[in-house]
């Protein structure tokens, strides 16, 4: 029986109805968590904006510590990790067994920890040219901003682990069907979140 | 909860759902990449500052609704609450950060 679309995300409706019906309120639930988490966010980009212009206190100016290209891969490969997700929801939907759910997971883990490695390398690029936290009001809301979306995807990634670990020891029962959805919205949000950080942050401070 | 006479059935199958992903990783695909180069080929300093800023946001707003639409399968279709969500949040978010880039934009000006 096909069923109509009823929450975000990939709808389990078509192939497993009884998972399905136990969605709704969870995932709803965690949509709404998702949104007060994009509200902050949001005050940090508030933050951000007042301060790379105005927080400067003579130091270094965005142009002067980011690295552009580097940014952009970061961009690519945390995009592409979401379509690797989306991959593996299809797998958890359309296919009952087989290996390619851990395998399009385990992939998009590999894209997310390649995100971080080139993060914390840009991290350390800058802080050795003396761009540090301490330095400017930017450069506090920079840090802030950027490292509060770093370790919501390293949080990602730990649950990513604890999901495979649990895909393997319980199988796919409708308890880790749920929480796989949510780790997809969560995951989708989250490269949402970066790609204001690329447009707001690395591409304005770089074209300002 | 679940259909109501506005809705109408939802038929999905394999080959749309995948359809959606590839649309949606191909357009945020194109979108990074042409915002990318506008900054990095130095194409935009050739039009006004503020003109600039806002093409980049404005692709940087498409590129959101592709998220939303493709990969998190928000739209006008899904029912409950999930889109009044979305929309009630960006309107406290609008609200939020336009107005301490304002306040703070304006002060700063003063003290100069």
């Amino acid at each position: 029986m096909k069923q109509p679309l009823s929450h975000p995300g990939l709808n389990l409706g078509s192939t497993d109805e009884y998972s399905h019906d136990e969605a709704e309120p969870v995932i709803f639930g965690f949509w709404v968590f998702l949104m007060a988490d994009l509200v902050l966010f949001a005050l940090l980009f508030a933050t951000y904006a007042s301060m790379s212009v105005q927080g400067q206190a003579g130091g270094p100016t965005p142009a002067d510590v980011f690295d552009l290209p580097s940014a952009f891969i970061e961009t690519m490969l945390l995009l592409a990790s979401s379509i690797t997700f989306g991959m593996a929801s299809l797998a958890l939907k359309y296919r009952a067994d087989g290996p390619h759910l851990v395998f399009w997971l385990a992939l998009t883990f590999l894209l997310g920890a390649g995100f971080i490695g080139m993060e914390l390398r840009d991290f350390q690029t800058m802080i050795a040219q003396g761009a540090t936290p301490q330095r400017s009001g930017f450069l506090s809301a920079f840090f802030l901003l950027v490292a509060t979306h770093g370790i919501h995807v390293t949080a990602g990634l730990v649950w990513m682990l604890v999901l495979l670990l649990q895909l393997r020891v319980q199988g796919r029962t409708t308890a880790v069907k749920l929480r796989l959805m949510r780790l997809a919205l969560f995951w989708h949000m989250l490269d949402i979140v970066w790609v204001c950080i690329f447009t707001f942050v690395y591409l304005f401070g770089v074209a300002l | 909860m679940n259909g109501d006479a506005m809705s109408k059935p939802h038929v999905d199958s394999y080959a749309q759902d995948l359809r959606s992903y590839c649309i949606g990783g191909v357009l945020a695909l194109l979108l990074t990449a042409l915002a990318f180069a506008l900054v990095a080929f130095g194409i935009l300093p050739l039009f006004e500052r503020l003109v600039a800023l806002a093409v980049l946001a404005v692709l940087a707003v498409v590129q959101i609704v592709v998220h939303f639409r493709y990969f998190l399968h928000i739209s006008w279709r899904s029912h409950r609450d999930d889109l009044q969500l979305v929309l009630f949040t960006s309107l406290i978010l609008f609200l939020m950060v336009g107005g301490t880039i304002w306040i703070l934009f304006n002060l700063h000006e003063r003290m100069m």
